[in-house]
């Protein structure tokens, strides 16, 4: 399965994503630039964490005009997997890929720790290798982590049960503890906490590799 | 030329004195006009030449089988075998962060990181040693308090944007650093060994390029702003202080990565103090030639620059490169595409002769060997080192019982996790400890398959005391930091933060504390491949306690590290090293005496470089026998702070009976992974 990462002027966790694929997941991927018109032979689509053109309008406000997002959006629509992650998250929300928004954590203050994680749903292909209510441990890095949404679309999320993690211990004020949820198809995530750096034991946690694994094990049965 | 005629009043104003306007007229063959006084000025002044520590600096220990580049270029390099360099080094922007606290440390992130990429290397860790006043001090606690958010919040804002891990350091919080905080940045990179660049011109008729953001009257003066005491009026020199960009750093970064890949570049170097005077006379100097250049050609921000402006202005994210003639499309190429502005402002030429051009007109002519390398050098006058504290005061009865829950609570002491977790310590994924998690910070590189250590300390307290023993004890304690996490002290980057130089008993801090750190470095074989010099840190005519910053790096296997907490029940906890002597006049410079009874005196603690390192070494065979699953060096607050701060998840286990350590020694807490036999 050949997953691409689409780079960004400002990306900054395209390196780590690649490492994690590639060495960690053990599948072939590499780098879309961002002018790019297509996507190429991909599999999957990554979009990491970072600053995409330096975040200083709105995070992922100035992203969602690059062209590679037109080759996403059509990609998505195709119902290939598309993953983002941070900055990736918040530019998909901007793109209209997913509803609500990403504002400046409740604490005003940029937060990089380990959280917990609540699994709320193993109907997607992103947690198909975990148990539903199992606590995946992984980083956040975030100023502006904090989901929100009129109370109309959080509860549609929940009804449709597109609501992928919970945080234990809310870190940044999120509606509904909301930390990645899932478009109505269900082939695009966003999620503000880093798998990619939860996917080797030397890196503290290898909990984020569930979410790799099951995106593979997703194409694999397709 | 610019007709301004150059009076006495305008020269102090350029912080020139009478004798080095004199060398300059001598060096012309005539007077200077404004624009070539300015580039005297800047290049002259204490914080680009090195004019009152040089002398002393050459002391300094900087040859060593790993270096491959010591002082004198952007960054050290220590080959780390495989075929991979590091490059690293740690720099001050202490005036500015006064100033103006997020745009003067967020611009020291950036100052230090360009240092690093500008030779090839891709920043992979970032620390940074701060200095504050007290926050809770009566008077001044809401502005120390302002000046530390500032300085955190333009630190993360930087290096988090630039997706560079802040992967450690340390903060500690004096009175003396009121009106001069500091803030010193540490930054260290990868290369492979083939791939280093240098900041060197060569190939006449080779193009001058251009990169980066443009030039605007940003920072004009600022290295000559760093090189001055603060008064009163200091506050107006906001415009002094540069604004940074992170994001535009980063598309730099990248882009220069990627065009010295063509094999084009000649010769890159940074603009950062002095700007474009600094980089193109560097460049020229080193590399024994001149370098012309047309400043229409220089892409600027604001209109009617004029050429003092344009090249004085310290307005951030800008490189300047060398390119081979004819390849030069290669180099656009790259910067193209990364959205990046380059333009050819000049030319390499064979006269050895900074020459700048405006409209067409020459207006500044400066050799460039005499104007970067022949700086004045002073050897000023010292006395006995500057120490109004007593030897032995009288002390009060001691409490020892209730101190030890207000010594954990002492701000230098307990947790800065409210600091570091604004910081990105993750990104690259190589943090194997971050900070506060052992006592170096460890960086894996994936390249080799190895790890980098990396720990600062300062201590201006003990500096304060004896400035000679105080370096000392830093570069120890820096090296046992690297031995408790099992890693080989190799190389050492310094920065010097003192008061006036032209007071003799600062100047005798200074030239003490830098004998002391070339005592210990050689003695612990850690050369000093470069660093800074930051002296007038005062205000008002009150100096800060002298605070010599060390940074060593030590090499390390990649494996699970060992780190501060206890882990498992039934370990047999270590001390190894002893409980250490201490007599009334030593006790005079530990936290007891610090927070409990408000004082300092005496003398810093006893050292015995010797002993110490002996000490290192058994840690080290430990570790490296798979010994020791938990260690923690002895440090600020002794025995008593370190073995209760150490987190345990089990904390029942095992009745604690501990008397209050006496004072610093070279100590570490282990314990077996094994039962002990």
């Amino acid at each position: 399965m050949k997953f691409g990462v689409i780079v960004f002027p400002g990306s900054n966790c395209d390196h780590d994503a690649l490492y994690a694929v590639r060495h960690n997941l053990g599948q072939p991927a590499e780098y879309i630039w961002h002018d790019s018109p297509t996507l190429g032979d991909v599999d999957a689509v990554i979009l990491p964490g970072g600053f995409a053109y330096g975040d200083y309008l709105r995070c992922g406000a100035i992203a969602k005009f690059s062209p590679v997002m037109q080759a996403v959006k059509k990609f998505a629509a195709d119902g290939g997997l598309v993953l983002g992650v941070c900055n990736g998250f918040q530019i998909l929300a901007e793109a209209g890929l997913l509803p609500g928004a990403l504002i400046r954590n409740r604490g005003l203050k940029f937060i990089c720790r380990e959280v917990s994680l609540r699994v709320e749903t193993v109907n997607s292909p992103f947690t198909n290798s975990v148990d539903k209510g199992q606590i995946l441990r992984m980083p956040i890095a975030h100023g502006e982590g904090c989901y929100v949404a009129d109370d109309r679309t959080l509860d549609e999320l929940e009804a449709e049960d597109r609501i992928v993690f919970r945080y234990v211990g809310n870190p940044n004020g999120s509606a509904r503890d909301i930390a990645g949820i899932l478009n109505r198809e269900r082939n695009v995530m966003g999620m503000m906490p880093h798998p990619e750096r939860a996917t080797e034991p030397l890196m503290g946690s290898t909990d984020g590799l569930t979410v790799f694994q099951s995106m593979l094990g997703a194409a694999v049965r397709a | 030329m610019s007709t301004m005629t150059i009076t006495p009043e305008i020269i102090a104003q350029h912080q020139l004195t009478a004798g080095e306007y004199q060398k300059i007229v001598d060096i012309l063959g005539r007077e200077p006009n404004y624009t070539e006084l300015g580039i005297f000025s800047v290049m002259w002044s204490e914080h680009c030449s090195y004019k009152s520590s040089r002398l002393h600096l050459k002391t300094l220990p900087t040859r060593g089988k790993l270096v491959v580049q010591g002082p004198g270029e952007n960054a050290g390099i220590i080959d780390i075998g495989g075929g991979y360099v590091i490059a690293f080094k740690i720099e001050s922007h202490n005036h500015p962060s006064f100033i103006e606290p997020f745009q003067g440390a967020a611009t020291g992130v950036g100052g230090i990181l360009r240092d690093i990429f500008t030779m090839g290397a891709r920043p992979i860790a970032v620390l940074d040693s701060l200095r504050f006043g007290r926050l809770d001090d009566p008077v001044n606690g809401a502005r120390n308090r302002r000046i530390l958010s500032g300085v955190v919040a333009g630190i993360a804002h930087y290096g988090n944007c630039f997706g560079v891990p802040t992967a450690g350091g340390e903060c500690i919080f004096e009175p003396g650093y009121e009106g001069n905080p500091l803030v010193n940045v540490f930054a260290l990179g990868i290369c492979r060994k083939d791939d280093v660049f240098y900041a060197k011109a060569a190939g006449v008729g080779n193009p001058v390029i251009y990169v980066g953001a443009r030039t605007g009257r940003d920072g004009i003066h600022g290295a000559s702003m760093a090189s001055a005491e603060f008064t009163e009026e200091s506050k107006q020199k906001r415009p002094n202080v540069q604004v940074g960009d992170p994001f535009m750093e980063k598309l730099l970064l990248e882009a220069c990565l990627e065009a010295m890949q063509t094999g084009a570049i000649v010769g890159i170097q940074d603009m950062g103090a002095a700007g474009l005077t600094c980089s193109t006379c560097e460049m020229g100097s080193r590399g024994s030639v001149g370098i012309e250049i047309e400043l229409d050609r220089v892409p600027q921000r604001e209109t009617g620059m004029t050429p003092y402006e344009i090249m004085l202005s310290e307005s951030q994210e800008r490189m300047l490169l060398v390119a081979d003639k004819g390849r030069e499309d290669e180099v656009f190429r790259v910067f193209r595409k990364w959205g990046l502005e380059a333009s050819e402002v000049g030319v390499v030429t064979d006269d050895g002769k900074l020459r700048v051009r405006h409209h067409g007109e020459v207006v500044a002519e400066i050799p460039n060997r005499e104007l970067a390398d022949e700086a004045p050098l002073y050897d000023r006058p010292y006395t006995e080192p500057h120490r109004k504290v007593a030897l032995v005061p009288d002390l009060p009865v001691a409490d020892v019982q209730n101190a030890l829950p207000l010594l954990l609570a002492a701000p230098d002491i307990c947790s800065k996790r409210w600091i570091w977790e604004q910081y990105d310590f993750q990104v690259r994924t190589n943090t194997v400890a971050g900070p506060e998690a052992a006592d170096a910070s460890i960086l894996r590189i994936k390249e080799t398959g190895t790890s980098i250590a990396i720990s600062l300390d300062g201590n201006g307290r003990y500096c304060y005391l004896s400035p000679r023993e105080g370096a000392k004890l830093a570069v120890a304690e820096c090296c046992r930091n690297l031995s408790t996490v099992g890693a080989r002290p190799v190389a050492a980057t310094n920065c010097l933060n003192f008061g006036n130089p032209e007071r003799p008993e600062i100047m005798a801090q200074l030239v003490e504390a830098i004998e002391g750190m070339g005592e210990a470095c050689r003695f612990f074989d850690t050369p000093i491949t470069g660093g800074n010099v930051s002296l007038y840190n005062e205000t008002l005519g009150e100096g800060i306690y002298p605070t010599p910053v060390i940074g060593i790096v030590g090499m390390m296997k990649t494996d699970w590290p060992v780190t501060i907490p206890f882990k498992h029940a039934g370990r047999t906890v270590m001390l190894i090293g002893g409980v250490g002597t201490c007599d009334d006049v030593r006790f005079g410079s530990t936290q007891y005496a610090k927070e409990i009874v408000k004082q300092l005196w005496g003398l810093p603690p006893e050292l015995s470089l010797e002993y110490e390192q002996r000490v290192q070494m058994a840690i080290r065979r430990m570790i490296a026998d798979g010994l020791i699953d938990s260690a923690h060096d002895l440090s600020d607050g002794g025995l008593g702070v370190r073995w209760r701060s150490v987190p345990s998840g089990r904390r029942k286990s095992g009745r604690r009976s501990i008397s209050i350590p006496t004072c610093v020694r070279s100590n570490c807490v282990s314990t077996k992974a094994r039962p002990a036999s």
